[in-house]
């Protein structure tokens, strides 16, 4: 089974960008995304099945193919998948470059606006 | 039993909102005298009881009903027996009064009509509570009348005093309330019973219950807490905060007895046992005792008032535990005569507060030329409170001494109590009367002058009321104390007590309590000032315990919060991944879902060559020195998933995701190289033992997972749709675009949008230009003044 191969690669891969995403900072985050849009996109694919190097396209003189062919579908699913999670890539990277350029890090242990160190006391009173 | 006044009451329940509702607006057109438009309502509520008294003095119960909830089988319904009925007029009596009252007392305030609506909503919810029969609407106005008391208290909401305790208020009280709903609820379930009416009629179900210790803590925790029973009393005197009318209605004449108005409803159900009456005379008996010593103390006209209050509902609760006929006859006498004198005297204390300036009894003095009026009404009052003839007090205590006696060392101990709580009442209540009065006049802040009708109205009626009653003894007997007495014993009682006293030990003990009470009146400065010692050296008590434990409250969920949300995002990722393992790994070896490992495949040269391609790629990301190499490397990872899309008869796929890869990885070094950042960006190994331990469970969890779902049968019905059809029906024969631009031809519309969105807030974030915000902005830290509550 072919498959049992691409499931432990993208058990790798998931590893992988998990760790990347655990990460203090956010350059070695948006590696994390990108290699999590691959591990998704190779379970997709693994998932419905693998067949070697036969595209799905039928021959000019046929309306069926002749010979099994690899599975459209989840090939559809993962080219849109491909060029969301490129979107979602590009906008994180400038979010990313903005944030460098307003707080001077890329360390997520110092952007602390929204959630400050030392969060004073609520009042007591009433 | 239906009658004709069905209908009305219905309506009368829901009157007092309507008037609620337009006090504002009439307020704001007539001003101060919308209170004798306002007072109609109430009068009319009165009168339209008034008007049952004859079929509930006969011994029948008015009842009625409309559907509610059909499909639950929730009915709206009310019952007024004797004892709903007393108390709905008391209600609405003394709430027509207030009304009037209030319209002279906050003549001129900004928020009248506010204060008028209020005080209407609670004089609905008062009277919603104890006229209903189903356990939800008892509960339900229950409830609102702890929330119109806490926006009544907190009425003046400028000050910080007001403002907690309306919340103290709320939190006792309110906490009581979903003692009360847990209590009902058990009831509920040890009878089946789901009204009043229904549960009167359960005889001994609930008594014999496992459930009668639950039902009874729980019920005992709504009502204490609602009638200010030691060690919940704190809240009562706190809540003098509020306007004089709202203390002289709310916190005296109605709801705090609504406590006392539970134990009374529920005492042919739940007493005659040993818990009940040994728990409820201890509870209240030290009620008694504590709210008479406190009261001594203080100086404040309202404040000694508010704790002999506390010191009534301590009475009532011990009579009505105490188990005889004649305590709850006694109980029922002593309700009428305290809603009616303490009602006039907390009203006398406004008036004296509004014309004097001042409620310190020890800066008033003299009074009695300049007020007249209040004088009498007040020296009335006072006489009801301290018990004498002939007043309906008296009535009161004789019946209580003739209840209590020396039969047993436990009721020779409460008589003790008794004796000791009325004289320390008797003290109060002539110290409020008479000490503003006579003496010397002295100078006050206001030049002291009667006040209008509209103030002096009320205080007059309801000492007349006192008076009347007592002197009209057997008809007031017949038309209340009986019914009334008898609703709360749950069998006919008799009440034979008048103002010709009979000799013997309740005379004597009632000269007793007259000559400790004179004693404690005469030396009421000494008393004041070494029980005021007394408390100072004791230091700690209740009220000052609210705060501890609300501040505590505040700290720890501070300190709770600064656990879990931290601010750093590795605590959050760090959990959110440590979830998703769990919930790859958990169904799989919880539910035996475990896949056998499957046999590794016979794979080509190349295709191994491009799989480790993909690893090394990997393994060159993790494992580059500085970001830039890093950012190489990822290409690697990124043309083996091209060349895996390839060999696996994705071509399509191939070639965008090199597309993609070339130019994921152009735009991240632009990007870095922008950034000055420090070469590495290792992080310490005890971090990284944790990193890679949920990495790894997660990655294994995938490829579990997706090893258990390629074992299984493939459904290949969808691709088999699309390939016999493809060229057929759609004319493509590239299957894959035909399937994206065709059959899925709005999902990818969907796509382009996502990815025209994306562009344009990438544009947004490149071309605004933001402050530069290096410095963090400092909390803002809150103005308020923050006065420390003594």
């Amino acid at each position: 089974m072919i498959e049992t191969a691409l499931s432990i690669l993208v058990g790798i891969f998931f590893a992988v960008a998990v760790y990347l995403l655990l990460s203090k900072h956010t350059i070695r985050i948006m590696l994390g995304v990108v290699v999590l849009g691959n591990a998704a996109n190779l379970s997709i694919f693994t998932a419905g099945r693998l067949t070697r190097e036969v595209p799905p396209v039928i021959p000019p003189d046929l309306y069926v193919p002749e010979i099994a062919t690899a599975n459209p579908l989840p090939q559809a699913l993962v080219l849109t998948a491909i060029v969301i999670s490129f979107s979602l890539f590009a906008f994180l990277l400038v979010l990313a470059w903005r944030a460098y350029q307003d707080l001077d890090t890329d360390n997520t242990e110092e952007m602390r606006i929204a959630e400050p160190k030392a969060d004073p006391l609520p009042p007591l009173s009433y | 039993m239906e009658t004709d006044g069905n209908s009305l009451t219905f309506i009368a329940l829901f009157l007092p909102f309507v008037a609620a509702a337009l006090a504002p607006a009439l307020t704001r057109r007539m001003g101060h005298k919308a209170a004798w438009v306002l007072a109609i309502v109430p009068a009319f509520l009165f009168i339209h009881f008034a008007s049952l008294v004859g079929t509930v003095a006969s011994g029948e119960a008015v009842t009625g009903s409309r559907n509610w909830v059909p499909s639950l089988g929730v009915e709206f319904s009310w019952f007024l027996d004797g004892l709903s009925l007393t108390f709905a007029l008391l209600i609405t009596g003394i709430g027509t009064f207030i009304v009037l009252y209030s319209g002279g007392y906050l003549k001129g305030h900004a928020h009248l009509g506010r204060f008028f609506s209020f005080i209407l909503m609670f004089m609905g919810a008062m009277q919603g509570l104890v006229i209903s029969d189903s356990f939800l609407m008892f509960f339900v106005f229950w409830e609102l009348t702890s929330i119109t008391s806490f926006l009544l208290i907190g009425f003046d909401h400028s000050r910080e005093a007001s403002r907690r305790s309306a919340m103290q208020a709320l939190i006792v009280t309110g906490m009581g309330g979903l003692a009360l709903l847990a209590g009902l609820l058990v009831i509920w379930n040890a009878t089946g019973a789901t009204s009043l009416s229904a549960l009167l009629e359960t005889d001994n179900a609930l008594r014999e219950s496992a459930l009668y210790g639950l039902a009874f803590v729980l019920i005992l925790g709504g009502a204490f807490t609602k009638s200010a029973q030691f060690p919940f009393h704190f809240w009562l005197p706190n809540a003098m905060e509020a306007p004089t009318p709202v203390s002289a209605y709310l916190h005296s004449a109605t709801m705090v007895k609504a406590g006392v108005y539970l134990l009374m409803r529920l005492n042919p159900v739940m007493g005659d046992t040993a818990l009940w009456e040994t728990v409820l005379p201890l509870f209240g008996g030290v009620t008694l005792l504590v709210g008479g010593f406190l009261a001594v103390r203080q100086s404040d006209l309202k404040l000694m008032l508010a704790y002999t209050t506390v010191a009534s509902l301590g009475l009532l609760v011990m009579l009505t535990g105490f188990g005889s006929e004649h305590a709850i006859e006694a109980a029922v006498l002593y309700l009428i005569a305290h809603s009616l004198f303490k009602g006039a005297l907390f009203m006398v204390a406004g008036i004296i507060d509004h014309e004097a300036g001042s409620r310190d009894v020890t800066r008033l003095g003299g009074l009695r030329k300049a007020m007249p009026i209040t004088f009498g009404a007040a020296l009335v009052a006072a006489i009801s409170m301290g018990g004498l003839p002939p007043l309906f007090g008296f009535l009161a205590k004789e019946e209580i001494y003739y209840a209590l006696g020396f039969a047993s060392v436990w009721s020779a101990l409460f008589t003790l109590v008794a004796i000791l709580g009325n004289a320390l009442m008797f003290a109060i209540g002539f110290a409020v009367a008479l000490k503003p009065f006579l003496g010397p006049e002295v100078k006050t802040p206001n030049h002291a002058h009667e006040g209008p009708p509209l103030l002096w109205l009320g205080p007059v009626v309801l000492a007349g009321a006192s008076l009347l009653a007592a002197l009209v003894s057997p008809l007031t007997h017949r038309l209340f104390s009986i019914p009334m007495a008898s609703a709360v014993a749950g069998e006919p009682l008799d009440i034979y007590i008048s103002l010709i006293p009979s000799i013997g030990m309740p005379l004597l003990l009632s000269l007793v309590t007259v000559a400790l009470g004179y004693a404690i009146y005469r030396t009421l400065g000494d008393v004041r000032a070494r029980v005021g010692a007394a408390l100072i050296a004791i230091g700690w008590g209740p009220d000052r315990g609210f705060d501890q434990v609300l501040r505590g409250i505040v700290r720890g969920a501070h300190r709770l919060t600064g656990l879990i949300q931290n601010g750093r995002m590795e605590t959050y990722m760090t959990l959110t991944f440590a979830v998703i393992a769990l919930a790859f790994l958990v169904p799989l070896v919880g539910a035996g879902e475990m896949p056998a490992f499957p046999q590794l495949p016979v794979l080509t040269l190349y295709e191994i060559v491009v799989l480790a391609l993909a690893v090394i790629g990997l393994g060159a990301v993790l494992y580059a020195d500085d970001r830039l190499t890093a950012i190489v490397s990822l290409g690697i990872q990124g043309f083996a998933v091209a060349l895996i899309f390839l060999l696996f008869g994705a071509p399509d796929l191939g070639f965008t995701q090199f597309m993609v890869e070339t130019l994921s990885v152009v735009i991240l070094a632009l990007v870095m190289t922008r950034l000055k950042l420090a070469k590495s960006d290792h992080r310490p190994t005890r971090e990284k033992a944790l990193d890679v331990t949920v990495a790894s469970l997660c990655g294994l969890g995938l490829m579990l997972a997706l090893f258990k779902v390629t074992s299984l049968t493939f459904d290949p019905a969808l691709s088999v749709f699309f390939t016999e059809y493809s060229r057929v029906i759609a004319h493509g024969r590239n299957i894959v675009n035909v399937i994206l631009v065709d059959y899925r031809g709005v999902d990818t519309m969907g796509e382009i949008a996502v990815v025209m969105a994306a562009g344009l807030a990438i544009l947004a974030l490149v071309r605004v230009r933001l402050g530069r915000r290096v410095e963090h902005a400092e909390p803002q830290v809150a103005s308020e003044s923050r006065e420390t509550v003594a």
